[in-house]
């Protein structure tokens, strides 16, 4: 069955895992900018950051029959440093006209400091002001319930922002329906360890129903599976769920929500 | 899915991990040192496991988040630890 695997971080991927995801099923895959591990030291580091996102990824993706989108923005764990932060915020408009970019993301927040805050505001005005969709970043572990409630209460305080435009990535029990509740989007994350499971991350479909929520594996550099949405997928028909329900999960969901983009297009 | 549909799907899961955990906490009991602090909230949230109430699974995750309000001054490190540094074995 064919799916839409809408969190990737395809540039820590080997080319075997786009070969290995077009078997599995894989047919778009979404790539947030993101944290690669490190600090870079320069503005100019983002830039060739998203040129490789929104240039090289898509080729490498495409010759093995997988269509690749991108969101750009500087995440959180680089928002500390606020004049860096702000000379990177500069560049981003020169990327959103770009045929493969879907709009601004992964932004959020990782420790909840005020930095993070001020830089994550500075994003949401740049997305009000180029017309972007927003996909959100929330922190890791003990940091999520404090940081979701902290982005949401600041999503909020931009009225020009349509909730149905935002998605809220990385939610789990304590924060799903925090997310659902302001009318976004959002998104669990199957993710070892740290996040969510395939069993769990079910049992929120079962909780929660399937309307505004998407699965994503969000494989980076770090111990993480890119099969994890098709793994999810085998853990669904364990259960029983028909193929419909299925597919309105991998498929339908992440289509309605990326087709808001004018550069998002279903493959014919 | 009906309880013999979960039991079928889940049992020796569970019973694989809960084993691990004892194994864990033995781990921990002939350890020479102080106990850390995360290890005090995790034993807190074991009671939540045998009680009648439902979402066992978002209460442990509440209990083991930070519940200030306020963004912190400055972001010191990255990383998380999987439980907020000011948890203290009275909380509640």
């Amino acid at each position: 069955m064919r799916y839409i695997e809408p969190h990737a971080h395809m540039v820590s991927r080997t080319t075997d895992d786009y070969e290995r995801l077009h078997l599995a099923g894989c047919r778009i895959v979404c790539e947030p900018a993101f944290w690669a591990g490190f600090d870079r030291s320069s503005a100019a580091g983002f830039r060739d950051y998203f040129d490789q996102i929104t240039r090289f990824e898509p080729k490498r993706a495409a010759a093995y029959g997988i269509a690749h989108y991108a969101w750009i923005c500087l995440n959180p764990k680089e928002a500390e440093d606020l004049a860096l932060a702000r000379e990177v915020l500069s560049l981003i408009p020169d990327f959103l006209d770009r045929p493969s970019v879907l709009g601004i993301g992964e932004i959020g927040l990782n420790k909840n400091s005020r930095n993070e805050l001020a830089i994550f505001h500075e994003h949401l005005d740049l997305a009000v002001h180029h017309r972007q969709l927003i996909l959100v970043h929330t922190p890791h572990l003990e940091d999520k319930r404090k940081g979701t409630q902290l982005i949401l209460d600041a999503i909020r305080e931009h009225p020009d922002l349509a909730p149905e435009r935002v998605l809220i990535d990385h939610v789990e029990e304590h924060t799903v329906r925090l997310a659902l509740d302001r009318g976004h989007w959002a998104g669990i994350t199957l993710y070892p360890t740290s996040k969510c499971s395939a069993a769990r991350a079910i049992d929120m479909l079962d909780v929660h129903g399937h309307e505004r929520l998407w699965l994503n594996s969000a494989c980076d550099w770090g111990v993480s599976d890119p099969l994890a949405v098709p793994q999810a997928m085998r853990e669904m028909r364990r259960r029983g769920r028909s193929e419909a329900d299925i597919a309105t999960i991998t498929w339908q969901n992440p289509a309605r929500f990326l087709s808001q983009s004018p550069r998002f297009h279903l493959p014919e | 899915m009906d309880k013999p549909q979960v039991t079928d799907l889940y049992f020796m899961d569970a019973r694989s991990r809960l084993i691990e955990l004892a194994a864990t906490l033995d781990r921990l009991h002939r350890a020479s040192g102080e106990t850390d602090f995360r290890w005090h909230c995790l034993m807190d949230c074991l009671p939540i496991l045998q009680d009648t109430a439902p979402e066992k699974t978002a209460r442990i995750l509440e209990r083991m988040s930070d519940p200030t309000t306020a963004p912190i001054p400055a972001a010191g490190e990255k990383g998380a630890c999987g439980v907020w540094p000011g948890y203290r074995r009275d909380h509640t």
